[in-house]
């Protein structure tokens, strides 16, 4: 694992709850969308905080994916479930609610939980098929 | 059998619905990736648009995509049934225990014994969250 690939981590972890965030305030500002006026929906899109989400989200999910490539799924899933710790603390931070005693515990398990997978190797090398030795492939050859 | 037992019953074979449709979706793109390959090496070779290629031409990771669709609507679907409180904590820390599962089985992970504590750490800190 490089500086890099944990940076991409970070944001896999980061914007996932940020875009959410974004997109709850920009709805926030457009308000309650009625069935008879979808097309607000259209028009949302363009609102800077709702485009913002959308934006981080994209990044999110390419940044998934490029971890995927290089890590394990159960390397990446715990790592990333991270982004509960994170809006728990935005709640208790930026939004001033309340965290109770059993909240704390649930950001001490998942914490301790990135943790023991950060400590281990990130990707599960599978043995790929050894070509055949040279004189097995003549032998073949002799007999076809 | 009771109307209680019917609304328990149905609302464990709607989280169930999500947790089978999620954890498909999560395998079959993280299989799809391992098939692709390091995204940062095809970067590396052939720019970022060789990377797009590869990932948009890949069938498995669409369907990857349409389950985790199915799982989007299957979790809309029990939201306007029962309530948030217990759907989104139930689908998402049983979802890292099936995909923990799922992983070991078909993706061939090797989930040694820190990656199982991982999963039940997670899955019990998501459900304490979300009280």
């Amino acid at each position: 694992m490089t500086f890099r690939r944990y940076l991409v981590l970070a944001f896999v972890t980061v914007s996932a709850p940020l875009g959410d965030s974004f997109l709850d305030k920009g709805m926030k500002q457009v308000g309650p969308v009625s069935l008879t006026h979808v097309t607000t929906l259209f028009h949302a899109v363009a609102t800077p905080w709702i485009a913002g989400g959308i934006l981080l989200l994209i990044g999110f999910f390419a940044s998934w994916l490029t971890a995927l490539s290089w890590a394990d799924l159960t390397y990446v899933l715990p790592v990333t479930s991270f982004a509960n710790v994170i809006v728990a603390l935005l709640a208790k931070f930026w939004r001033h609610e309340n965290i109770s005693l059993s909240r704390w515990f649930g950001i001490f398990l998942i914490t301790a939980a990135v943790g023991f997978v950060m400590r281990g190797p990130s990707y599960t090398e599978h043995e790929r098929p050894q070509p055949a030795p040279a004189s097995t492939k003549s032998a073949e050859g002799a007999c076809l | 059998m009771t109307v209680a037992h019917h609304v328990g019953l149905a609302n464990a074979a709607m989280i169930a619905s999500i947790i089978v449709a999620a954890t498909t979706g999560d395998v079959l793109i993280a299989s799809a990736m391992r098939q692709i390959g390091d995204l940062d090496e095809i970067k590396a070779h052939s720019g970022l648009k060789g990377a797009i290629v590869a990932v948009l031409t890949n069938a498995r990771f669409f369907s990857g995509v349409a389950a985790m669709a199915v799982s989007f609507f299957s979790l809309l679907f029990a939201l306007s049934h029962a309530d948030l409180s217990l759907v989104a904590p139930a689908s998402a820390s049983l979802t890292v225990v099936t995909n923990t599962i799922a992983a070991k089985f078909f993706l061939k992970e090797n989930v040694d014994k820190r990656r199982w504590i991982a999963a039940a750490c997670v899955c019990a800190g998501v459900v304490l969250l979300a009280h």
